[in-house]
């Protein structure tokens, strides 16, 4: 920059802001929309962020080259999610899959609501049918007491380990390791708690859970041999895609799926479910940023139209200005440097008040929200260029005016 | 008396013709000006011949919307005429650019205007600073600048007050330490006393009159007021957009 530039741009911003200041109600409410849009965009990306590594870690959580097996039609193209199960994975799988030489450890899973009754409290919550590798391929230790073992899978034992906010609802302030509890009418154990897991990314409590071993779940509690799903741990990551194909070749085979025939069920690995969960957190982020996007238009032209009134305003001042030599160029930098601190000062504002709704959310939701640099960077560009933009029609017309009908002007 | 200083400032200049004996510093060659409202013309001024010398204090004198100020306007390079050629330093500057008129404004005219004209938003010393910052002088110059053009009118303790917190005789005193701040050789002074007392005006008088002896500077001075226009060295009058009279004032014809 030049030193009559930077002389220049310096007074007309400290003019800009003097301008500013005398009209300090004014001001504020013609940044309003931009306060409000930019505080949106700040909120709304921290909501989108916190949600995707709350995801990222919920899935991690799962355990690490974790594979998921899934029944149903592949045609179907999505996650099978709520509680009815399609006959088609039974515990014969489960067995057969354990073998494979990629696969480490599995879970055959079936989870269904459930009624639990201790001395006549009861407590309706996610009653899961597990293998005893449970706690390894979901990364979730027991807090007090043991897990069911591999014998009393096999005995279809009547144990079950309960999760926190279960034990809480049943038990209140009282042990429950050695306890009796009815599901179904079956008595049944308790023989650990598990630790608290927390939210997961879709908001459900993982803590309000029984765990019971899944054979006694098929047999006594469903009265069925199908399961719901298969957790399956690969043996490292690299065995993923290995144990995927293997999977897939020996549940075609044990159910006599001919070639041309699709699977009639699904495997899926834990990065395709977390691609899927991202994707969907990218939506709702960029659904909630265009409605920030047209509140920021709405902002932009709450300027445009205070400044055309401020040319109007300072008619004689424009007047004034050009008879000591001001060109147009310099009349149009003018006014553009004002609105343009104008809608900056609203950006800035705008992050204020997205840091504050972003924290409140953090404050008072279990979502942790996450705000970074980038949004920042790019509202305040925005709002500059809004400034810009809604500005150059108001400075364009104060830039074209008759020195001597603006001098004339009172 | 200051031809030296005037070469100097014109050379930068390209299209300008050093002034000479012989080349006037304003020259008006049947400058007409019409204003269209609608179907109807109103031609304010016709053929206006006149030349101003460097140096010179030129009072123009003439009734209310007699076109002194649109002649003014004209000479200022405010406004351009519809018809007519102007040479200013023996440039034609009639069919300028505006941002070429706004240059000339910049470098070789300063106003003086009756309602003082200065930007109340802005301190005093901002206010004469106003010129230099367009033409691009660095910003503790401009202040020194202007800190010195309000010593010669004898403000140079009211350079951080504003505006409205000084008399109208002082605010006119401003306006001409930014006529003068930018070493401008013409200034235009248009009805300079009309919102002042006799007082007040003859004090703002007392300056230009200073710095067209001091500093040889060309004044063109407008005022309907008799007494005023006697600060000047030549009286024109002007009646209907024409020039109807042409007079050299006597020396101290007013004390
Ligand atoms: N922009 C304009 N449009 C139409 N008429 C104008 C305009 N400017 C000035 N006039 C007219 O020109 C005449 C001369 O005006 P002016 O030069 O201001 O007179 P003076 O300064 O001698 O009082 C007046 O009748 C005025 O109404
Ligand atoms: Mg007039």
């Amino acid at each position: 920059m030049s030193k009559r530039v930077k002389f220049a741009f310096f007074l007309d911003l400290k003019s800009a802001y003097k301008t500013l200041l005398r009209n300090k109600v004014r001001s504020l409410l013609t940044i309003l929309g931009i306060i409000i849009g930019v505080g949106s965009v700040i909120a709304t990306v921290s909501i989108g962020q916190g949600a995707s590594v709350a995801i990222q870690s919920s899935i991690n959580s799962m355990g690490s080259n974790l594979l998921i097996i899934l029944p149903g039609s592949s045609s179907l193209g999505g996650i099978h999610t709520g509680f009815g199960v399609l006959p088609t994975l039974t515990l014969g799988d489960v067995h057969a899959i354990r073998k494979l030489p990629a696969v480490k450890t599995d879970s055959g899973n079936l989870g269904m609501p459930q009624q639990v009754i201790w001395r006549g409290n009861n407590w309706s919550t996610l009653v899961m049918g597990a293998s005893s590798t449970y706690t390894t391929i979901r990364d979730w230790p027991v807090a007090q007491g043991t897990f069911f073992n591999h014998e009393q899978v096999a005995s279809a034992a009547n144990v079950a380990v309960i999760g926190n906010t279960a034990a809480t609802e049943l038990f209140g302030l009282i042990n429950p390791i050695g306890h009796i509890i009815l599901i179904h009418n079956v008595p049944f154990t308790v023989i650990g708690l598990l630790s608290i897991k927390g939210f997961n990314a879709f908001g459900q409590d993982q803590d309000d859970i029984v765990v019971i071993p899944i054979t006694t779940m098929l047999e006594k509690i469903a009265g069925t041999t199908w399961v719901h799903a298969i957790a399956v741990s690969a043996k490292s990551n690299k065995d993923t895609a290995i144990a995927q194909s293997e999977i897939t070749a020996l549940l075609r085979q044990r159910h006599h799926i001919p070639l041309h025939k699709p699977d009639d069920f699904f495997v899926r690995n834990i990065s395709e479910i977390a691609q899927a969960a991202n994707s969907s957190a990218n939506t709702f982020t960029i659904l909630l940023g265009s409605i920030a996007a047209v509140s920021l238009l709405v902002g932009g032209i709450g300027i445009m139209n205070i400044m055309l009134v401020s040319v109007t305003e300072r008619t004689k001042e424009i007047g004034i200005r050009m008879a000591v030599g001001a060109k147009k160029g310099d009349i149009l930098k003018q006014f553009l440097i004002e609105s343009s601190v104008l809608s900056l000062f609203g950006g800035i504002l705008g992050i204020g008040l997205g840091f504050g709704i972003s924290s409140a959310i953090t404050a008072f939701s279990p979502l942790k929200t996450i705000v970074t640099t980038e949004p920042i960077v790019i509202s305040l560009i925005f709002s500059l260029c809004v400034g810009i933009f809604f500005g150059f029609y108001p400075a364009f017309k104060a830039s074209r005016m008759n020195p001597v009908e603006a001098l004339r002007y009172e | 008396m200051n031809g030296k200083v005037i070469k100097e400032r014109v050379k930068d200049y390209e299209g300008y013709a050093i002034p000479d004996g012989n080349t006037p510093l304003i020259k008006l060659e049947d400058i007409g000006m019409t204003y269209k409202i609608g179907d109807v013309s109103y031609e304010v001024l016709r053929k206006v011949n006149l030349s101003v010398n460097k140096g010179e204090f030129l009072s123009i004198m003439g009734a209310s919307g007699s076109g002194k100020s649109t002649l003014m306007n004209i000479m200022g390079c405010l406004d351009r005429p519809t018809a007519g050629r102007y040479f200013l330093e023996g440039r034609d500057v009639s069919n300028l650019t505006s941002d070429e008129l706004a240059e000339i404004r910049n470098k070789k005219i300063g106003f003086v205007f009756q309602g003082f004209n200065l930007i109340q938003r802005l301190s005093i010393v901002e206010n004469v600073e106003l010129p230099l910052y367009y033409s691009g002088m660095p910003s503790k110059e401009a202040t020194e600048m202007a800190m010195d053009a309000l010593k010669l009118v004898d403000l140079s303790d009211k350079g951080n007050k504003f505006p409205n917190q000084i008399s109208g005789g002082e605010q006119q005193r401003v306006a001409i330490a930014r006529a003068i701040v930018n070493n401008a050789p013409i200034i235009m002074a248009d009805e300079p006393t009309g919102n002042l007392d006799s007082i007040r005006g003859a004090e703002v008088m007392k300056f230009f009159k200073k710095i067209n002896e001091e500093r040889g500077v060309t004044i063109i001075l407008v005022s309907h007021d008799k007494n005023i226009a006697n600060y000047g060295k030549r009286l024109i009058t002007v009646k209907d957009g024409i020039i109807t009279s042409s007079a050299i004032i006597e020396a101290k014809s007013m004390i």
